[in-house]
């Protein structure tokens, strides 16, 4: 029980943590917070790896190969697709390529 | 090696929320998202350290189908569809923690070990199997509509919000049964017990999603978002894993910001969106005799040639019509002649948080050219030109002014008071919500109909000879 406890007490504090660094997210950025957030849940990859590398029956053998994949297209999918996004965002300052003043 | 584990996690934790704090600006957000896929691989690294796995077979299949995919997706999905994109990694993460959680019960059930298992730890398990095939089977049915593989408007059933009812209720009965009798019935009654409930849910994720309406989307994608994070968290509950409980709590949080924001933008309450299914019939609003004024794009380009400030306001038709390269011309060209050029976003404008910023950014827009509703409102009765681009009910003056309108209410773009208006449309029809827009009809309205990219690329060309 007391190991349910500690949980509460963690998830609790994330909770906090997460709206605090959050609600300064500018809407601008909405979308790579989704994705980025998004690729961030994939962090069920560790418990498809405990499973799949267990190899404890045939079953649970194949249940841990698709956990991990799609937490893994979750993952890299997530954090590719923000990158790329990212990539995109630029200040009017930065606008000129060739480095020379505007 | 148990307790570097648990180091490495610390450290990947305390990434994933530096990750999310640099998402703060643009420009460090970029850095801050690789500070979050670092953060991943110390966390995927230190579990294959963990001594209970044995083989590395199975883990490498996985992981190599999950990438290839995961990086196929990421490098070639068009910026116009990334709410698609969201949505289905959205229900990837929901599958994964659903997954996770039914090998858990099978591995119980595999050492007869039902019987044994805490009250806390079944919950967890039900819990995760819950929210993750929710996630999964609501986020495939928003990629289906945003897709348009499914239609976009609101598919209603006989009784659709009783039978939603009736499966929340059964799924709390099964919940309470499970939990009361998985010490008492035989191993293989409960565990057809949690196949139902897995069932149930899946069966809800598609019932509470289906009559959703293309408009509300950016409410839906947000909150499964949302439910992915609380599926991974509930995850970690069930593995007592301390970095699954605070990575996908961060992420539920942020996922219920993001909702919050939509529904406030839409001024209605999260259950309206998922119980409300408006927008299934018109209001007219008596409008049909009025005059609507069309112009031409010669006769829009010397409106915008010679303004001295316009606004530009992007909707979802933008998207629709791939319009953001042209909307960047156009810009270029404004700007040539000293026009002053902004952009106004509605926080709904699209079908996802941030869509337009995505698409403008595609465009090499700079984003400090984008102004959110509260700082643009002010601007628009100084400003010359307000040029609507396939936006139609987060413009519509009804929700200010027309208390018997569904709008009425809703923060918009205060575009009626600039001194022009042209708005880029296809045709009058309505909007999503269904409802007439007083804006066509204003005396300062021009309207330009045809498709946003042909009019915007006619109206550049024209502009080169004002």
């Amino acid at each position: 029980m007391s190991e349910l406890l500690f949980s509460i007490f963690i998830f609790t504090l994330a909770a906090f943590v997460g709206f605090e660094v959050i609600s300064k997210v500018p809407p601008t950025l909405h979308t790579p917070l989704m994705s980025g957030s998004n690729a961030i849940s994939g962090i069920t990859i560790i418990g498809s790896l405990l499973i799949a590398g267990k190899q404890e029956s045939p079953l649970l053998a194949l249940l841990g190969i698709i956990a991990v994949a799609w937490a893994m297209i979750n993952v890299v999918g997530g954090f590719l697709v923000t990158d790329r996004m990212l990539r995109m965002f630029r200040p009017q300052r930065a606008e000129k390529h060739d480095g020379s003043p505007d | 090696m148990e307790v570097l584990i648990n180091a490495a996690y610390l450290v990947a934790s305390a990434m994933f929320i530096l990750a999310l704090k640099r998402l703060s600006s643009p420009r460090t957000a970029r850095t801050g998202n690789l500070i979050g896929a670092l953060g991943m691989l110390i966390g995927v690294l230190a579990t294959l350290l963990h001594r209970s796995i044995l083989s590395f077979e199975g883990i490498l299949i996985g992981i190599v189908i999950g990438s290839g995919l995961g990086a196929v997706m990421a490098l070639r999905v068009p910026m116009t569809a990334m709410p698609q994109m969201v949505a289905l990694l959205n229900g990837f993460g929901g599958a994964a923690s659903a997954v996770v959680a039914i090998a858990e019960m099978e591995r119980l059930h595999l050492h007869h070990s039902i019987a044994q298992a805490s009250t806390a730890l079944t919950g967890s398990i039900a819990a995760s199997v819950i929210i993750g095939t929710i996630t999964f089977t609501g986020s495939v049915i928003a990629f289906a509509k945003l897709q348009e593989i499914l239609s976009g408007r609101p598919i209603v059933l006989p009784f659709h919000h009783g039978w939603n009812a009736l499966q929340g209720i059964a799924i709390l009965a099964l919940v309470t049964l499970l939990l009361l009798q998985q010490r008492v019935w035989p191993e293989a009654t409960v565990l057809e017990l949690f196949y139902l409930l897995t069932a149930i849910s899946a069966v809800l994720g598609v019932m509470m999603v289906i009559p959703i309406g293309g408009a509300d989307m950016p409410v839906v994608i947000s909150f499964l978002n949302s439910l992915s994070g609380l599926a991974a968290a509930s995850t970690g509950f069930v593995l007592s894993n301390y970095l699954l409980i605070i990575a996908g709590t961060l992420v539920g949080a942020s996922g219920i910001i993001l909702t919050n924001i939509m529904c406030t933008a839409m001024n209605r309450s999260l259950p309206n969106v998922l119980f409300g299914a408006v927008g299934a019939e018109a209001h007219l609003g008596g409008a049909t005799d009025r005059i609507v004024r069309s112009t031409t794009a010669e006769d829009a380009a010397v409106i915008l040639g010679y303004a001295r400030s316009v606004i530009i306001v992007p909707g979802y038709g933008m998207a629709v019509a791939q319009a953001q390269h042209a909307v960047k011309k156009l810009t270029t060209l404004l700007q040539q002649r000293g026009v002053d050029v902004k952009f106004a976003i509605h926080p709904v404008a699209g079908r996802m948080p941030g869509h337009m910023n995505v698409l403008l950014a595609e465009a090499d827009i700079p984003y400090d050219l984008l102004y959110d509703m509260e700082h643009i409102n002010p601007e628009f009765e100084h400003t010359d030109v307000a040029l609507v681009v396939g936006a139609n009910d987060v413009v519509n003056p009804a929700a200010r002014k027309d208390a018997s309108s569904p709008l009425y209410g809703m923060p918009i773009l205060d575009v009626d008071r600039a001194r022009t208006v042209i708005v880029l449309k296809r045709s009058l029809n309505p909007g999503f919500a269904g409802v007439e827009n007083e804006l066509f009809y204003q005396p300062n309205t021009y309207m330009l109909f045809g498709d946003a990219r042909g009019s915007l690329e006619a109206i550049a060309e024209a502009l080169k000879s004002v």
